[in-house]
């Protein structure tokens, strides 16, 4: 069982916003659907095995890309050729 | 290069498309000017592509996805973006922020998700083939609903780049058509390997399908004809599978012990990827601004609330929960050893078949707003995710009706065993045309 507690906490860590009327539903919800998923329980073991599969890499160098203004174009807000972004600190 | 000009004004009664491209250009090839619709998670230079969602509203791609430079390289026309259950999360495309796409076989109905937008689009006789994305099925069930024709590649056949992540471990563009030949020329387009996504093979896609199943050994395995599969689909799936067996395949059973796994395997690890891929939507580089004059949090917070539609929400929030500390073991290790155990299944069974056959969807097309609780709208989905899991190539063509609705017969193959898939599903519709 998860508490309305615990979603709210969720909700903190992945920014979503939400309010107290969303809470209940959410929670109820989620109840539901972990409770199905505790059929994974029964799954045994708990490692996977390694895959036959390389990693792809290239060489670290400069290859043609967009140009500033092609990359600004969707930010809504932007100062001095810079992306603008909320306060940090 | 000599560039042409197609007009499209389609009566866009169903809500298939969320922009229309009324002069789309085009260029001499392969696809001259061919009408093609694209699923609206998939870039497109210079035309606006949302995801169906208010969080990208407005923003347009400043580059093409692989798949839609290689479309517009190839001839087509890209004439349109299409409705989607918003990042591809559901499978009825009313989780679109934009309106729900209806059923073109019945408006009453949904028409499947979440790339409804195409299949309608095809359905309704507006564009012959259009671009999906199948994640957990979301090519194959709306291709059912519909009664169009509808392949999820291989895992690494067809390039991702362009396509705006969900669930990148699972996802796959692919194509939809009216006929199985649609869906093979658009393979020969689409298919191939991509520098810029590094989980794409070397395997181009050069066939001509061809009717022919004499020989071929075909798994019919027993969890897809079992409990929450309608009767009547069942049958309508069965007499197909017959006509198969009449075409000269031998069928055998089979079964996928871990398929009592798969769903919520599926679910714990879509979730915990979109967890992570949708962190990108902040209001900054694209979408609705946020308020610069506020804490990251809280303007981070703010765009999210107002951006996301419910179900996208749920899932970022369940994906969060699912990898948070204590809980991790539980779900995510979990579900990844559900995962291999149902890839070690369908290994087993390809020794021993050149192929598993069965119904995509245990049921019809709902009628609208019939699945309103999350959990029964996954539950459908348990024919179409075992495929996503393992990688394999999977299509569903159209094979008769039932309750007056389209049936679609799935027709799984080994991996990169593509074209053997396409071909069965061409004798099949080949035969009964």
């Amino acid at each position: 069982m998860v508490t309305e507690k615990e979603v709210e906490h969720i909700a903190e860590l992945a920014d979503i916003g939400i309010n107290t009327v969303e809470l209940g539903t959410f929670t109820h919800q989620f109840n539901a659907i972990l409770d199905y998923f505790d059929v994974l329980d029964q799954v045994k073991g708990d490692t996977t095995v390694t895959r036959d599969l390389t990693n792809i890499m290239r060489e670290d160098v400069v290859e043609p890309s967009l140009t500033r203004d092609e990359v600004l174009k969707n930010a809504a807000a932007q100062e001095d050729g810079f992306i603008k972004a909320p306060r940090v600190m | 290069m000599e560039s042409y000009e197609l007009t499209f004004e389609p009566d866009d009664r169903y809500n298939a498309f969320l922009t229309i491209c009324k002069k789309a250009p085009y260029r001499k090839g392969k696809l001259s000017g061919i009408a093609v619709a694209v699923k609206d998670n998939i870039s497109t230079k210079g035309i606006e592509t949302t995801c169906a969602s208010k969080i990208l509203k407005g923003y347009v791609p400043p580059y093409d996805a692989h798949a839609v430079e290689l479309l517009r390289q190839a001839g087509a026309a890209i004439v349109g973006k299409t409705n989607m259950d918003e990042f591809g999360m559901g499978t009825t495309t009313e989780n679109s922020a934009f309106g729900p796409t209806l059923n073109p076989c019945d408006t009453d109905r949904v028409p499947g998700g979440s790339s409804g937008g195409s299949a309608a689009a095809v359905a309704g006789n507006m564009v012959r083939m259009a671009l999906g994305t199948d994640t957990g099925g979301s090519i194959r069930c709306p291709a059912a609903f519909c009664g169009i024709v509808g392949l999820k590649p291989t895992y690494g056949r067809v390039s991702r780049f362009g396509l705006i992540a969900y669930a990148n471990s699972l996802e796959q563009i692919g194509p939809m058509g009216l006929t199985v030949s649609d869906i093979s020329t658009l393979m020969q387009v689409i298919a191939g390997k991509d520098r810029h996504d590094s989980t794409t093979y070397d395997r181009p896609y050069t066939h001509t399908p061809v009717a022919d199943v004499k020989g071929l050994k075909i798994g019919i395995p027993e969890e897809y004809f079992g409990e929450g599969v309608a009767p009547k689909v069942a049958d309508v799936v069965k007499t197909a599978i017959h006509r198969l067996e009449e075409l000269g395949a031998t069928t055998v059973s089979c079964s996928i012990p871990s398929m009592k796994f798969a769903l919520a395997a599926y679910y714990v690890t879509c979730t915990c990827e979109a967890s992570s891929n949708l962190a990108r939507f902040d209001g900054v580089r694209y979408g609705p601004a946020a308020d610069t004059k506020k804490s990251w949090h809280e303007a981070y917070k703010e765009v999210r609330k107002a951006g996301f539609g419910t179900e996208v929400r749920r899932r970022i929030m369940l994906g969060t929960f699912a990898l948070s500390s204590g809980y991790y073991g539980k779900y995510y290790t979990k579900a990844q050893v559900a995962r291999e155990n149902v890839k070690a299944d369908f290994a087993r069974i390809f020794s021993e078949v050149d192929l598993i056959a069965g119904p995509t969807m245990p049921t019809i097309a709902f009628r609208l707003k019939e699945k309103s609780d999350p959990l029964s709208m996954y539950l459908s989905d348990i024919l179409t995710v075992p495929a996503n899991l393992a990688g394999i190539p999977a299509i569903s063509v159209p094979c008769g009706k039932a309750d007056g609705m389209p049936v679609g017969l799935q027709i799984m193959g080994r991996p990169f065993e593509d074209e053997r898939v396409i071909d069965a599903a061409y004798a099949y519709e080949q035969a009964v045309k």
